[in-house]
């Protein structure tokens, strides 16, 4: 009987002890925000919350969904004023106000302990600002054309090659009263990847990078050709009507709707599209056919990544977070959820059909473009994208564009 | 202590009173007035330190197309919707019965003003949806084609301003109806006998008395066209390429947005905004001084 | 009246009249009508195109369930309280002494003082929001459902001192006076002489101000974020961003979140309407 209580007393105690304990000393409260409300991201991000805290059971973690375009303008408020443990963001230019407003974390000692420095060799550039590393990349994924196959083998088209092939097989398609081209360019930065493209394939990668660097200007003869090869697509009725009315997403139904044949997007379009009912016989990718020839085809893949604020609370945990995220398994696991390619050297890239052909595409190039609105400074983004969804349905304003684009660049590259 | 308080209640109680509320205005409204002048002076992204420019920003702005952009539909802005007034009275006038259930009648006719312009920006894009809004349902059915208002850039501000005027028309309405409620029956009555009717009556008998009402109306309506921020940012963001941008919604895309963050160039547009303000309510306190010195 | 009493005219206006009042109205709440439809649509008919056809079935207690359940906005109708319920407690508050003191009092400056008050209330918010995020991060309450409902006071307070003062200003004066005589103490004159009248302008204002400040966009985008603290405008917005071309969805959660107000206005609305055409009638 004494020997009784005194067990419950004991377990009672422990009981205290535990609570105490795991609420003060070991329990980690780990604050995630993060933009991935998209259904496969937010799986993504799901697991890989569940699997970390099965590793690491004394660490709870929140995490705060935002709205994809909504996070864009919170980021900056958060950050300075709320900031949570980990936060995701994008690699390249995009993160260069935050680094250099001192509200980013260095991590090199994630990188060293870990031995990033080889296994994301690839990636150590677009991290790097001031010689330091500035968050940790979880995933990339590759920009292409995405296409309806059955449509294309019922107007008798195979896939375009270069710029001619690629014209005929709109005309082809127009004629059968098909839009070709899908887009949805409420939100600017869908058309910002046909641009980058018609760029990157007319003027070269060198070109490309020296332009959203700022070293070139809008009014350019070069910038011009690019921009006369997009208008021969604009004049010949390429994309989607009333394209300006509608966000990427709204933009995926013609395609499923059979009503429009392809879609120059990245590869998380995939996902949507299959849900909505597209089969495997459907649906298909190539790569951005050549348009000047000779010019060695580079590609934009956008590397999405993890970043710990300066003004975290808990920096400790983010960090083994970032650890976690980096491993090469965990980052083949949650790619394949997110239908996206891994960073890790070691990680495999899944299965699936857009996944390999993505991989063996972006293997092939050392030429990786990160996207329009990353390479360039915001303020030019903006002006640029605005400029770009402007021409898309005022081609003949050309001129107009180009000067206000380079007034803008006069001013945002200071 | 005591004894002073007795003796000076009268010219100390006024400003007991008012302390709290005014100190809370001078801190949130007043003061920020003054810090976003200074503001506007410097070039400043929020996070790091302030350069001083000068008068840099407003020197930009006199170059700005989009600036000149957001001006011009601030003033197409106020002109249409004054358009409310009329409006309102009119529904005020179709309204203005004794039938059964008009009450329930008036109360639903107001109803769009309680709800949030968020909602109806909402509402609103969904009617104008370019493949399934029922707006173009409809002009499909009468042999149309369908139009993207919010995707055209010589449609989009009017197609704003009618979802604005929506609530704003409501607003007035009830303001018309308190009125006509008041309109001295006698006045009509003899009018009547020297056989006034309709249009001559409503110009020459009616509208006078409804002066007042008619005042809170143009005030209210103008404070709402110059605070046309929420539908633009729920419908449009502004675009297409900025041809819906008005200065309060361009001046939080410099200094709020994804893209912005130029806080001292936005200070620079709320002060031009705020300068064209300062012209009306100018002219509003002069009105309320004159009436109170009339008292 | 004016326009003529329908009963007096002709048998045929009469009937016209009553026809035309609901043709009217319907016309008058199309849109709202389409979202009420919309909401109780289901998915396949929304993927499918069937917008406006009859739906294969009804979605109504599906689709509200839907918006409680995969959405926040149980979250941001509780945040919009947050910051509404204490904003009119506040701003009545300071009002109710702002308007005694500029109603009652003749002193130098009242109408310096009274006409900042009215000044204030037509001030573009732009010209405030820099500064007051500032501020409101610089005392720790940036992104609180508390720091929002503050500024919401302050600004308030413009507007409902103005009604304030002018709803006294109309008090019998001699009240007062005759309680002055008595003794009474300044305060004292405030809490039981003046308080008690001033019940239906504390009405009207609740009201008026609950409406306001729950549907408030603009303010809750620039001093919240994340469904944390954000009331149920900018969660709606932040929702409609999520809820991308799901427009049954997007309709029952806009309909959810303009209930509040509606059965407030339908509740108090002899108040709401006194508040509102304040100064519509002389």
């Amino acid at each position: 009987m004494k020997n009784k209580k005194m067990l419950f007393k004991k377990k009672l105690a422990a009981a205290i002890l535990a609570t105490v304990f795991s609420s003060s000393v070991f329990a980690g409260n780990l604050v995630i925000n993060s933009d991935t409300s998209d259904p496969a991201p937010k799986k993504a991000f799901e697991e890989l919350i569940a699997d970390f805290e099965a590793a690491n059971p004394d660490v709870k973690v929140t995490l705060n969904l935002f709205d994809h375009e909504g996070y864009k303008t919170s980021i900056r408020n958060f950050l300075t004023a709320d900031a949570p443990d980990i936060a995701n963001w994008y690699a390249g230019n995009r993160m260069l106000p935050y680094v250099n407003a001192g509200l980013f974390e260095p991590v090199d000692d994630v990188w060293e302990e870990n031995g990033l420095n080889k296994s994301m060799a690839s990636a150590a550039a677009a991290m790097t600002i001031d010689g330091k590393k500035w968050g940790v990349p979880y995933t990339y994924y590759q920009w292409g054309v995405y296409y309806r196959k059955d449509l294309f083998a019922a107007n008798d088209i195979s896939v375009p090659t270069n710029w001619a092939e690629f014209k005929a097989a709109g005309a082809k398609l127009t004629a059968a009263g098909i839009t070709p081209i899908t887009i949805g360019t409420k939100y600017l930065w869908t058309a910002a990847g046909v641009f980058d493209y018609l760029n990157l394939r007319t003027n070269g990668y060198d070109f490309h990078m020296a332009l959203t660097k700022g070293e070139i200007s809008w009014t350019d003869e070069r910038v011009v050709k690019t921009m006369m090869n997009w208008k021969e697509l604009v004049d010949a009725g390429f994309f989607l009507e009333n394209h300006a009315a509608y966000s990427w997403q709204e933009a995926l139904a013609p395609m499923v709707q059979g009503k429009a044949a392809m879609y120059i997007m990245g590869n998380f379009a995939v996902a949507p599209l299959r849900e909505a009912g597209l089969k495997a016989d459907q649906l298909g990718f190539f790569q951005f056919p050549e348009i000047t020839k000779g010019i060695p085809m580079a590609e934009d893949a956008p590397t999405d990544t993890l970043h710990i604020p300066a003004n975290a609370k808990n920096k400790v945990d983010a960090k083994r977070f970032l650890a976690f995220v980096a491993q090469a398994d965990v980052q083949t696991k949650m790619n394949i959820t997110l239908g996206q390619l891994p960073i890790n050297a070691n990680s495999k890239a899944g299965d699936d059909e857009f996944l390999q052909a993505g991989f063996k595409m972006l293997s092939n190039t050392s030429q990786v473009a990160q996207f329009f609105d990353r390479d360039a400074p915001a303020e030019m983004a903006k002006a640029g994208m605005e400029g770009f969804q402007e021409f898309m349905v005022k081609p003949e304003r050309l001129d107009t564009i180009l000067k206000r684009l380079e007034k803008v660049r006069a001013r945002a590259y200071k | 202590m005591r004894a002073y308080w007795k003796a000076n209640q009268l010219k100390l109680a006024p400003w007991l009173f008012l302390t709290p509320g005014m100190l809370m205005f001078a801190i949130y409204v007043i003061m920020p007035i003054f810090q976003s002048v200074d503001i506007s002076l410097y070039a400043w992204d929020g996070l790091g330190e302030k350069t001083y420019v000068g008068l840099d920003n407003y020197k930009e702005l006199m170059d700005d197309e989009a600036f000149y952009k957001s001006l011009e539909n601030n003033i197409i802005w106020l002109v249409l919707y004054m358009l409310a007034i009329p409006a309102g009275l009119f529904v005020a006038l179709f309204l203005n019965q004794t039938v059964r259930g008009i009450r329930i009648y008036k109360s639903l006719f107001f109803f769009p003003f309680v709800i949030s312009q968020v909602v109806v920006g909402l509402v609103f894009s969904w009617f104008y949806d370019p493949t399934n809004g029922l707006m173009n349902i409809l002009l499909n059915a009468i042999g149309f084609d369908s139009i993207a208002v919010l995707a055209d850039e010589d449609y989009v501000t009017y197609g704003i301003i009618v979802a604005g005027l929506w609530p704003q028309t409501a607003y007035c309405m009830i303001l018309y109806l308190t009125g006509l409620n008041s309109v001295d029956s006698e006045q009509i009555e003899a009018a009547r006998l020297d056989n006034a009717k309709g249009w001559r009556m409503l110009w020459y008998i009616i509208l006078p008395q409804l002066k007042p009402a008619t005042f809170i109306a143009v005030v209210v309506t103008v404070i709402g066209a110059l605070r046309s921020f929420d539908l633009i940012s729920i419908m449009t963001s502004g675009g297409p390429w900025g041809s819906s941008r008005v200065l309060a919604y361009y001046m939080y895309e410099q200094a709020f947005s994804e893209y912005g963050f130029r806080m001292g160039y936005g200070a620079a547009i709320a002060v031009v905004l705020f300068l064209i303000m300062m012209l009306y309510i100018g002219g509003f306190l002069y009105k309320m001084y004159r009436d109170e010195r009339g008292r | 009246m004016f326009p003529t009493p329908i009963e007096k005219t002709s048998l045929n206006s009469q009937r016209l009249y009553k026809i035309a009042l609901p043709i009217a109205l319907i016309f008058w709440l199309l849109p709202l009508i389409a979202v009420a439809l919309t909401s109780i649509r289901s998915a396949g008919d929304i993927n499918a195109g069937n917008y406006w056809g009859w739906p294969t079935s009804f979605n109504m207690l599906e689709n509200y369930t839907a918006v409680f359940t995969n959405s926040p906005i149980g979250h941001y109708i509780l945040n919009s309280f947050k910051v509404t319920i204490p904003t009119v407690i506040g701003t009545l508050a300071l009002s109710c002494m702002t308007g005694f003191a500029l109603g009652i009092y003749k002193f130098k400056g009242n109408m310096l003082v009274f006409f900042m008050f009215v000044a204030g209330n037509f001030i573009p918010f732009q010209i405030l929001m820099v500064p007051v995020r500032d501020f409101t991060l610089s005392i720790g309450m940036y992104n609180t459902t508390m720091g929002l409902a503050l500024f919401h006071i302050a600004f308030q307070t413009g507007f409902c001192t103005l009604f304030m003062r002018n709803f006294i200003k109309a008090l019998p004066h001699e009240l007062i006076e005759v309680a002055r005589v008595e003794g009474v103490s300044e305060i004292q004159i405030f809490w039981y002489v003046v308080m008690p009248l001033m019940k239906p302008a504390i009405a009207a204002l609740s009201v008026l101000v609950f409406t306001f400040i729950w549907n408030d966009y603009f303010w809750a985008t620039v001093l919240t974020q994340g469904a944390d603290t954000q009331p149920v405008t900018a969660g709606l917005a932040s929702l409609n961003g999520q809820w991308v071309s799901s427009w049954h969805l997007v309709s029952a959660g806009s309909i959810v979140a303009a209930m509040p107000p509606v059965l407030m206005f339908f509740a108090m609305q002899k108040h709401f309407i006194a508040g509102l055409t304040l100064g519509a009638v002389k």
